[in-house]
């Protein structure tokens, strides 16, 4: 079995879960503070935030990944000042991580947005009025109540990390074993002549992570409603 | 004691306010869209008002002026909403319990009180999903009790629950109101709950209070009485259980006299509520002789008040207020006038057991 992929292809797969994954767990945070602010608060940059979040959803990928590049690379403004203190972006795979996470981050937002906007408010009033400041009421009922959607958009975030090229490719290149993800692994095959069945198999490796991603999150959201709307 | 004063400029009306809640149970009733849900949303921190000054005996809740606003979880005043409001994630004890996670207060003891006094033992390990409308509003009553509110508010309770569930939850809210001694108040628009429960009553009409003060006084005063409806006028006696006879009636002593009513379950030196309407009392200038109704108290007329179709007379029983519905017509040949020493004929049924609270004392 381990040989019918290459070790070139095992690597690749190795790296994108983990890249992936990392990219998920590290944006969640984000995903949900953001997610919750555009659902609750109206202020004005309301739509701005709203569109800052949605951009990578709607510019070629490759725009993305130059951006992050002039941003997170050795000579950018922020990156500059992440290499003074020992943290390097660009061509790592903590790049591909960041890549992965901001191209997912607006699906990710949308999910829990929507289970946010879900959960009636006249029920943290309730919490309120029963002792609990805000940060508990936050916890203790809008947090179990939007787990499903969490749940939703870590899922949907995770897919999307998996199968991001264009962003990954321009901000950390394409170097096997430090940034070399399935999708860049299976281009790199594409580009060798007589490369196509190593690519095809990698192919079918992707679709099954991927299928087994999608029974994974329905068998966890079936769980939580379960938990949460049972009887 | 709780005092409100707050104006709020709504689109189409503007509320403005003002009343105090004594303890015990404080009725704000009106009409839909008078303001009183604004009003107890103010009390609970739930709303801030464009101008309000809210005190609950030395804690300012809400001064507008001095730049107050003590946030709901800061305020210790437990809140039942009409659609109880219980987190569907929780169960019925997890919901119950809600409360002490904050207040950092809670024994055993208190939940197992509460559970007996509210009858809801048996659904502790259930979601709120599987309760009925009544269940779930006993729970929610629960839940509010336990989060040791120094008052509570109920925002019409029982308006979304049919006539069993109401009768279901009116005993626990009497008893709630007698024995744990917790100043409660209470939103409704029914004539019924307000005499049943109130202790004070606040009055409320298109965002003013037209009327407020003890129950008794403002239920037998023809001036502020009609506002809660014609149909439900009446007056509001305490009396004491003095006795059980053998026939199966009950004599009771009250301000007016004593008074005879079918078998009422409690026993002798309990005390009783009881309510007389005014469309219940005759007026009879003599004593009346070979008369059925057992009840027949010598009254003084106080004074007459038109009232749509009728006139309402207002009597004075041993100090007692008692209203009497009549028609203009027997007014003028019964030549009725204030001053006048009559006799008011109470039927022994117009005292319906549905409107005997219990009281304290």
């Amino acid at each position: 079995m381990a040989d019918w992929l290459t070790p070139e292809a095992w690597q690749a797969i190795r790296l994108s879960l983990k890249v992936s994954l990392w990219a998920t767990l590290a944006s969640l945070p984000f995903g949900i503070l953001v997610a919750y602010i555009l659902a609750r608060w109206r202020f004005p940059g309301h739509g701005l935030l709203n569109g800052l979040v949605h951009l990578p959803l709607v510019l070629p990928p490759v725009v993305t990944g130059y951006l992050l590049l002039l941003t997170f690379g050795r000579r950018g403004w922020v990156g500059q000042w992440l290499d003074q203190v020992g943290i390097v972006l660009a061509f790592r795979w903590t790049g591909a991580a960041l890549a992965a996470a901001i191209m997912a981050f607006p699906l990710m937002v949308r999910a829990i947005r929507l289970s946010v906007e879900a959960v009636d408010p006249r029920l943290e009033q309730a919490a309120s009025t029963l002792g609990a400041s805000r940060p508990w009421v936050f916890l203790t009922v809008t947090l179990p109540l939007i787990l499903p959607g969490i749940l939703a958009g870590a899922i949907l975030a995770f897919a999307k990390a998996m199968g991001d090229f264009g962003a990954t490719i321009t901000f950390v290149s394409n170097i096997p074993g430090q940034t070399q993800t399935v999708p860049s692994a299976i281009y790199a095959f594409l580009q060798v002549p007589g490369g196509e069945s190593a690519a095809a198999r990698l192919v079918l490796a992707a679709i099954a992570v991927a299928l087994g991603a999608l029974f994974l999150s329905e068998w966890l959201s079936r769980a939580v409603a379960r938990r949460i709307g049972g009887a | 004691m709780l005092s409100v004063a707050l104006r709020h400029r709504f689109a189409d009306f503007t509320l403005d306010a003002a009343f105090e809640a004594p303890d015990g149970l404080t009725a704000l009733f009106g009409h839909s869209g008078s303001g009183k849900t604004t009003v107890v949303n103010a009390v609970a921190g739930l709303l801030r008002p464009h101008f309000a000054c809210i005190t609950d005996g030395d804690a300012v809740l809400t001064d507008s002026e001095g730049g107050i606003f003590l946030p709901p979880h800061r305020r210790g005043i437990g809140y039942v909403f009409q659609d109880a409001r219980l987190f569907p994630h929780l169960t019925v004890r997890q919901n119950l319990l809600f409360g002490h996670w904050f207040t950092g207060r809670g024994r055993k003891a208190e939940l197992s009180r509460v559970v007996d006094m509210l009858g809801i033992g048996a659904l502790l390990s259930r979601r709120p999903a599987a309760l009925s409308g009544g269940e779930r509003q006993r729970v929610a009553l629960g839940r509010a009790i336990l989060s040791h509110p120094r008052m509570l508010l109920m925002d019409e309770p029982l308006a979304s629950l049919d006539q069993p569930r109401k009768d279901e939850i009116l005993p626990y809210l009497e008893r709630l109101r007698d024995q744990a001694g917790l100043p409660i108040l209470y939103v409704t628009h029914s004539p019924a709950e307000v005499a049943r429960l109130a202790t004070t009553i606040v009055l409320m009409d298109h965002g003013r209070v037209r009327a407020s003060g003890p129950a008794a006084q403002i239920m037998s005063n023809p001036a502020t009485a009609p506002m809660l409806g014609l149909a439900d006028t009446g007056a509001i006696l305490t009396a004491r259980i003095r006795g059980q006879d053998a026939d199966g009636l009950t004599w009771l002593s009250t301000p007016a006299g004593p008074l005879f009513l079918p078998q009422v379950a409690a026993p002798v030196g309990r005390s009783l509520r009881l309510r007389i309407l005014a469309q219940d009392v005759m007026i009879a200038t003599v004593p009346p002789q070979g008369i059925s109704a057992l009840n027949v108290i010598p009254a003084i007329i106080r004074d007459l008040t038109d009232a749509e179709g009728g006139v309402l007379v207002r009597l004075d029983a041993g100090g007692q207020a008692i209203l009497s519905r009549i028609t203009a017509r027997s007014a003028r040949s019964l030549d009725l006038h204030p001053g006048k020493p009559v006799h008011a004929v109470l039927k022994a049924v117009s005292v319906a057991p549905g409107t005997i609270g219990f009281s304290a004392g």
